[in-house]
């Protein structure tokens, strides 16, 4: 399949399909990993969306800010909700009730939805193999309900749920690496994905679309709201977390895992990678972290995100 | 008179729900199986093996998702069947509120079953009453026939534009659904003729268009949105003008069936068995009713004068029908297949004796917990509760509301 190649300029002509007057935080990641998602659009298209901010601040009746015909139903639905879209699309095609084209059909979830309650879903409608693409927004934590832990939330984050308390100093649990999951899954296609980095996203959101079967998308996309970060700085703060390897970029077709040119540039010369450190401290959540007492939690961290990228390393026959 | 060719197979009461389904012209059955709903995915599962249906078959990993991928697809515009029972209602609860609430014309068979806890496959009707308010229609059928006719009957209904709500058909696990009888069977084409092509309704989109109320990527829409304090209330408005609505369409598609096949269930809301001159009558759902009625026959052979009241349609529930069909009976026994833990007697019990609050000329109304998991409810048990309300019908009065029959105290 030859890839999509498209210029800043022509990328700007697309028309928005996920349009302006959304509800969204000021500097929101998610908004903008939906917004770049849907510019990828091929052509006809049928967006669905789990419960979650995305959702919420994009559709309050009898207001909408989708222009492509789109669906909610529940929180942890989104694959589901996509399962009975392609079924019903296949069907109705074959029949003859429906125009005889193809049309894509695309899922968004935030991490809860998607690490948490809908996984079950999920992981039931990728083995049935719905030919769908799932878009997995990652904040990092409930953020529609009030910055509560998910199964994404990272180690040592403070939430609502995770709080940095006396003795618990926020979340004791790692990052469920659910990309790595759904890969286990032997899917034709998972990738992940930083807001930034525009170019590659785009590409490996249509090229989802494009690939037979099911895709996953996991997109990296900060909530200044809930990381207590600065609004100007999202973008940023999702480039660190690309250069600091705590989320590197790949793509694996059917299993075999492939670095994406950031993360490849830094396999190449080890000396880019830089500290967690630098990009814990752009975020208030972590702000615990840098007390004395607790240093060792950073380097657990760094150790943590070192052993990831070494295994994803050797995923990639790079290592 | 019946005006088509139709034929009789020994069918169960499962076998015969897939049987109408077959012949429905669905396009996407979404399904997860449970005891003793079972033989219906299994059968569907054939149909689909052999070719002998052209439908879609998503064979799901739960019962929410059997629900969940049941509206997506109803609102990409397929008509859509699920079945279920007990706890896989119970899990689907999520989301038939999300059905009715987003008016997909769904049509389910519930293979009514108790709920755990102690584990018990066999029937009541626990499952479908804890789903009472969801503004799913509820239908209960007496037989495997009526179980198959009214299969046919929910896509119409469901379907119809001034109704637009899922609707699910129960029969009794076990009693009906393992129990092979004789049914007659419509032709393919007949039954196709009569549901018709899934009508779709018209709406406004945000950019001003009128387009169809479906997932179209050529007119776009957005269906499930928030809607907060200034517009949820007029959706559950709405939905129950729809119920309301449900009344009459149930009562006319059930009369077109009538004509057709020459098979009728009183209005198509309630059926009454030798009720005109009643004075004590009992009210039930389900296949319970078979029984009652030869116990009927019976008693009015000694001269006493029995009746039985069935609600063929729990929801919406035909108040009016119930009003004028029990008043002036001296004694009244609501037979519930299920309890209400806690409240003042289980659920069609409290419906009943409500409606009939307001009223002249009210008979004394009593109710009976039967049955629970699946409990035989043999001739003598019913004649207990005739005896009961003869008492009660002498003396005026209801000494114990609440009665438990069938049951080791
Ligand atoms: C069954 C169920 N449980 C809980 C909720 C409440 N709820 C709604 S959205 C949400 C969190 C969503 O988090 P996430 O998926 O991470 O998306 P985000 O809000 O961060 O975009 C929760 C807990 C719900 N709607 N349904
Ligand atoms: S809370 Fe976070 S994810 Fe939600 S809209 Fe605001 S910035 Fe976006």
């Amino acid at each position: 399949m030859a890839e999509w190649k498209v210029t800043g300029k022509e990328f700007a002509k697309i028309p928005e399909k996920f349009m302006a007057g959304h509800r969204a935080c000021a500097g929101c990641g998610p908004a903008i990993a939906l917004r770049l998602v849907m510019k990828a659009a091929r052509g006809p298209i049928i967006v669905t969306n789990a419960t979650g901010c995305m959702e919420v601040v994009s559709t309050i009746y009898p207001n909408t800010a989708w222009d492509v015909p789109w669906i909610h139903t529940a929180f942890e639905t989104a694959a589901a909700n996509a399962a009975g879209i392609e079924s019903a699309l296949k069907i109705l095609r074959k029949k003859g009730k429906i125009k005889d084209k193809h049309v894509d059909v695309v899922a968004f979830g935030g991490d809860g939805g998607t690490f948490d309650i809908g996984f079950q879903a999920l992981s039931g409608a990728v083995e049935r193999g719905h030919d769908f693409l799932y878009v997995l927004y990652d904040n990092e934590a409930y953020m529609n309900t009030g910055i509560q832990r998910s199964g994404g939330t990272p180690h040592g984050a403070w939430t609502t749920t995770s709080p940095a308390g006396e003795v618990i100093p926020g979340k004791t649990q790692y990052k469920k690496p659910i990309a790595d999951i759904m890969v286990a899954h032997e899917m034709p296609y998972v990738a992940t994905a930083s807001i930034a980095y525009w170019n590659d996203m785009v590409k490996k959101a249509r090229k989802g679309m494009e690939i037979v079967g099911p895709a996953f998308l996991h997109t990296f996309a900060p909530c200044p709201r809930g990381w207590r970060s600065e609004t100007a700085e999202t973008v940023e703060i999702a480039r660190l977390a690309v250069e600091t390897c705590v989320f590197p970029l790949w793509e694996a077709e059917c299993g075999e895992y492939k670095l994406s040119t950031k993360s490849k540039a830094i396999a190449k010369n080890p000396d880019k990678k830089k500290p967690v450190e630098v990009y814990l401290k752009t975020q208030r959540r972590f702000r615990h972290l840098f007390k004395p007492q607790n240093k060792h939690i950073v380097e657990e961290i760094q150790n943590n995100v070192d052993r990831r990228w070494k295994k994803l390393l050797k995923a990639c026959d790079l290592d | 008179m019946t005006t088509v060719e139709q034929k009789t197979v020994p069918l169960n009461g499962d076998e015969s729900v897939a049987y109408a389904v077959k012949q429905c012209d669905v396009d996407v059955v979404a399904a997860y199986p449970i005891t003793p709903q079972t033989i219906i995915v299994e059968k569907f599962s054939e149909y689909v093996a052999d070719g002998e249906v052209d439908t879609e078959f998503v064979c799901v990993e739960s019962e929410h998702t059997a629900m969940t991928c049941s509206i997506t697809a109803a609102a990409t515009g397929a008509r859509t069947f699920t079945a279920t029972a007990s706890a896989g209602l119970a899990l689907m609860h999520e989301m038939l509120a999300v059905a009715s609430g987003s008016r997909m014309p769904i049509v389910m068979s519930v293979v009514n079953r108790a709920l755990s806890a102690p584990l018990n496959i066999h029937c009541d009707h626990a499952d479908s009453m804890a789903q009472r308010d969801l503004g799913w229609i509820q239908m209960y059928a007496e037989n495997s026939q009526e179980a198959y006719d009214s299969i046919i009957q929910a896509f119409k209904i469901a379907e119809h534009l001034d109704v637009q709500l899922p609707a699910m058909v129960g029969l009794d696990g076990f009693v009906l659904s393992h129990t092979l009888e004789n049914v007659t069977v419509l032709e393919d084409e007949t039954v196709k003729k009569f549901v018709g092509t899934r009508q779709i309704p018209h709406v406004l989109n945000h950019r001003g268009e009128i387009v169809p109320f479906k997932l179209d990527p050529e007119k776009p829409l957005t269906i499930g949105p928030v809607a907060l304090q200034d517009y949820y209330f007029e959706h559950k408005r709405q939905q129950e003008e729809a119920m309301k609505n449900a009344l009459e369409v149930i009562k006319q598609v059930h009369n077109e069936y009538a004509e057709l096949t020459g098979r009728s269930y009183g209005n198509g809301l309630i059926e009454t068995y030798r009720l005109d001159d009643a004075e004590i009558v009992t009210v039930c759902v389900g296949s319970t009713a078979g029984t009652i009625k030869t116990v009927v026959d019976t008693l009015r052979e000694k001269g006493i004068k029995a009746g039985l009241l069935r609600l063929r349609t729990f929801r919406p529930l035909p108040v009016e029908d119930i009003i004028s069909n029990l008043k002036g009976k001296k004694a009244v026994a609501v037979m519930d297949r299920s309890s209400s833990f806690g409240g003042n007697g289980g659920p069609i019990f409290i419906e009943i004796r409500h409606a009939l609050y307001n009223g002249a000329d009210i008979p004394q109304v009593v109710n009976y917990i039967y049955g629970l998991g699946g409990r035989d409810t043999p001739p003598a048990l019913i004649e207990g509760i005739y005896n009961d309300l003869q008492k009660i019908a002498q003396i005026g009065q209801v000494e114990k509301q609440i009665q438990y029959v069938g049951l080791r105290e």
